[in-house]
């Protein structure tokens, strides 16, 4: 494995709501190398947007450590810092809420390129903004420097978040998917330009949905974590966790997954839960927090004991007392 | 055969907007027969939402219905003949109002903030009552909450938590349980659901999926569905239209349109989903971007970006024929469009 870019060692966020502290983010440990293409999965509020938020320095942690080429994130300092800040990127999961409604996208782009002073003059900023919509995908570029992000599609303004993010050179980008933005064939050829940023630029990657089938196809080289309430479940080479969930949790999500196959859809067999209600953070359940749903429930060793991530079989880790790697 | 319960004919519908008319519906006739769920998909923009509002009469006053018919058939419990038939472009006032929620409700696509927030559940469904005049009178009270709770429990909601809530008690699913019970209330027959799932979680959308079978399985009722989760049609629907520029393109039952589509934008919009068990050559995105709707392209609507786009297609509009039984498209060259796009692809 190439060195590590960026590195979770017992990241833990904690929020105070009602007077009460919640763990949004409970003990993730992570190892992400340069250029991969990771993707966490889940349901809402297990917790992705703030893994995401803090790996991209927007929020800091409230125990643990992240560490950008070796050095902590917190205390880093200097060009080292510089380096981080422009190097990792967030692309919001809200397009609309994101976009100055007010500045033109040639503003959008031609300011945080001058700020750091990678284009100089008019005439550079303008190619080089020219050349980042055609990147993703914004052609011909004339005709969308004037435009206001209202003038624009929900798909399209999403690349031009992508493009505000590319101006600094970024090694890694935090994309979070906004649910509400789901049409398949704008959604499918924004991830294939993270495809081609990859490939071309060496760009890694995290992608944070709630899709199962469209983690697999983006993340086909890369890995899938699976988060619930805060913790990482199971994290593994994408197909394999696809097609060799080893946590029940993983293991009921695919399972409901409805399938766009009316005969598959259909005859797919249902892992039911025990329970559908998800726990409140307010109210963690004991030991291993997915028991109360859980459909293999073991009894007292579930309710007690928080079971560590720990190696499974082909290839993934999971955090589950049942699952071990098989001996070969 | 019975008649369908709903026939829609011509039916076309344009916003006002200030750079010019949104031509949002454009000549869409299908029929939902009785029992029977209809999907319509397509992708954001195409006028699925405007199809809902237009059938339930709920559209904005921007929105003018400039032509076509929607027919309702009113049909007794075990009869098989009509016992009324409804033009619903002509309901005025009182008749509207009982057409809405009765024969026809609709949960919406923004269903998640459609509750009252300063309202408990019990009080939603109160006023549905009574300003539908659904069991008036003395009975009222617990005649509507034995109904009420019926639905919920149907929902698989505990209705004793439920009834006292308040909306932001409960989660987004939650609300959209209570949201699909409150639109079955007064029994209709058709039941129309504006992506009843887009803004939920995995389980929570198999949830709802799982509910909404099991209803139409106990009460039978029609459903129309209208979503981009080509999954959701494939799972709950009998019969798929696909929508484009405002016009439907195909339909046909649900197996013919996921397994043998004819026209270049269904089998397009089928190859762009991924699924669990496809494999990551096989996905292929619709190139291009949806229509101004301001500014429609000649001929077929989908020419600029369609590979098959010849001249014939530049110029003249496909109408929506039967190729097969119960099969319909809307293309120039649909007998040779899936051999044609392989080629094409194999190329590219
Ligand atoms: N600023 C905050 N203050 C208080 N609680 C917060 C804050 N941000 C997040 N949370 C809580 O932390 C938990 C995790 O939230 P997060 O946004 O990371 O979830 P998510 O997995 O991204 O969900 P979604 O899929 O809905 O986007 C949630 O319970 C959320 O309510
Ligand atoms: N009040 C309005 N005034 C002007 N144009 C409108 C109005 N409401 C919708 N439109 C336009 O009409 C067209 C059809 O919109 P509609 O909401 O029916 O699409 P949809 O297929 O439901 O899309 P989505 O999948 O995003 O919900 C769009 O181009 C939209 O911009
Ligand atoms: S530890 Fe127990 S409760 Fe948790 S996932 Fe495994 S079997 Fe289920
Ligand atoms: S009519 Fe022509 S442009 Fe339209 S879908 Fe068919 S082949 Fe494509
Ligand atoms: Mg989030
Ligand atoms: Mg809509």
């Amino acid at each position: 494995m190439s060195e590590p870019l960026i590195t979770l060692e017992h990241v833990t966020r904690t929020f105070t709501v009602k007077g009460q502290t919640i763990k949004a983010v409970d003990d993730v440990n992570l190892t992400i190398p340069q250029g991969e293409m990771l993707c966490l999965v889940g349901e809402s509020g297990c917790g992705k947007t703030t893994t995401g938020k803090m790996i991209a320095g927007l929020l800091p942690t409230s125990a643990g450590r992240i560490l950008y080429h070796g050095k902590d994130i917190a205390t880093i300092a200097g060009n080292d810092r510089k380096a981080y800040r422009l190097g990792v990127q967030m692309v919001h999961q809200d397009p609309y809420a994101s976009l100055n409604p007010t500045q033109t996208i040639y503003d959008i782009l031609a300011a945080p390129l001058q700020h750091h002073g990678f284009t100089r003059g008019e005439y550079e900023t303008k190619r080089r903004i020219c050349h980042l919509l055609e990147i993703v995908d914004l052609t011909p570029p004339d005709d969308f420097l004037e435009k206001y992000p209202h003038q624009l599609s929900g798909g399209q303004r999403q690349r031009v978040s992508v493009a505000r993010a590319l101006t600094v050179l970024p090694t890694f980008i935090v994309a979070d998917e906004a649910v509400s933005m789901v049409d398949v064939s704008i959604r499918i050829s924004l991830l294939n330009m993270f495809a081609r940023l990859k490939d071309e630029m060496g760009v890694g990657v995290l992608l944070i949905t709630h899709d199962l089938a469209l983690a697999k196809y983006f993340a086909w080289e890369g890995r899938i974590g699976v988060m619930y309430l805060g913790r990482l479940v199971e994290i593994g080479p994408a197909r394999q966790v696809v097609e060799h969930p080893q946590h029940p949790y993983t293991q009921v999500l695919l399972s409901a997954i409805p399938e766009a196959d009316p005969d598959a859809t259909r005859a797919k067999p249902r892992v039911a839960l025990r329970s559908t209600d998800m726990p409140s953070l307010l109210r963690l359940p004991t030991g291993c927090t997915f028991h109360p749903r859980c459909p293999v429930f073991a009894g007292e060793v579930c309710e007690n004991i928080v079971p560590p991530l720990e190696k499974a079989n082909w290839g993934s880790e999971a955090a589950c007392h049942l699952v071990h790697a098989n001996e070969s | 055969m019975a008649e369908p319960t709903l026939s829609v004919r011509d039916l076309s519908i344009v916003y006002q907007a200030r750079r010019g008319q949104v031509q949002a519906v454009r000549n869409i006739s299908f029929d939902v027969e009785r029992g029977e769920a209809v999907a319509l998909i397509g992708e954001s923009g195409s006028g699925k939402t405007t199809v809902g509002l237009g059938l339930m009469r709920l559209l904005p006053a921007t929105a003018n219905i400039i032509g076509g018919s929607i027919v309702y058939r009113r049909y007794k419990n075990g009869s098989n003949s009509a016992s009324r038939e409804t033009e619903v472009l002509a309901l005025k006032g009182d008749n509207l109002r009982q057409f809405r929620w009765r024969e026809c409700a609709m949960v919406f696509q923004s269903a998640l903030n459609a509750l009252n927030p300063v309202l408990r559940i019990s009080e939603h469904f109160a006023d549905t009552a009574k300003a539908h005049g659904y069991l008036s009178g003395y009975r009222q009270g617990t005649a509507l909450r034995e109904r009420s709770w019926q639905l919920l429990s149907m929902v698989r909601l505990d209705p004793e938590r439920v009834w006292r809530s308040f909306p932001h008690e409960l989660s987004g699913g939650m609300r959209q349980r209570v949201l699909i019970a409150l639109a079955l209330l007064l029994e209709p027959q058709l039941l129309i659901l504006d992506e009843p799932t887009t803004a939920l979680d995995i389980l929570t959308q198999r949830n709802i999926m799982d509910v909404l079978k099991e209803l139409r399985d106990k009460l039978g009722f029609s459903m129309l569905f209208i979503s981009h989760d080509l999954a959701l049609a494939a799972e709950l629907a009998d019969r798929v239209a696909t929508v484009y520029a405002g016009k439907i393109i195909e339909v046909g039952d649900v197996r013919t349109i996921f397994r043998r589509p004819y026209h270049p934008y269904t089998i397009g919009l089928i190859k762009a989903v991924p699924t669990l068990t496809s494999d990551k050559s096989s996905l292929v995105s619709v190139p291009g971007s949806p229509p101004d709707l301001i500014q429609l392209p000649t001929g077929c609507k989908f020419h600029p970006r369609c590979p098959l786009a010849d001249e014939r297609s530049q110029q003249e509009e496909p109408a929506l024929i039967e190729v097969e039984p119960g099969h319909h498209v809307a293309c120039w060259h649909w007998t040779h469009a899936r051999e044609a796009l392989k080629a094409y692809r194999a190329e590219t």
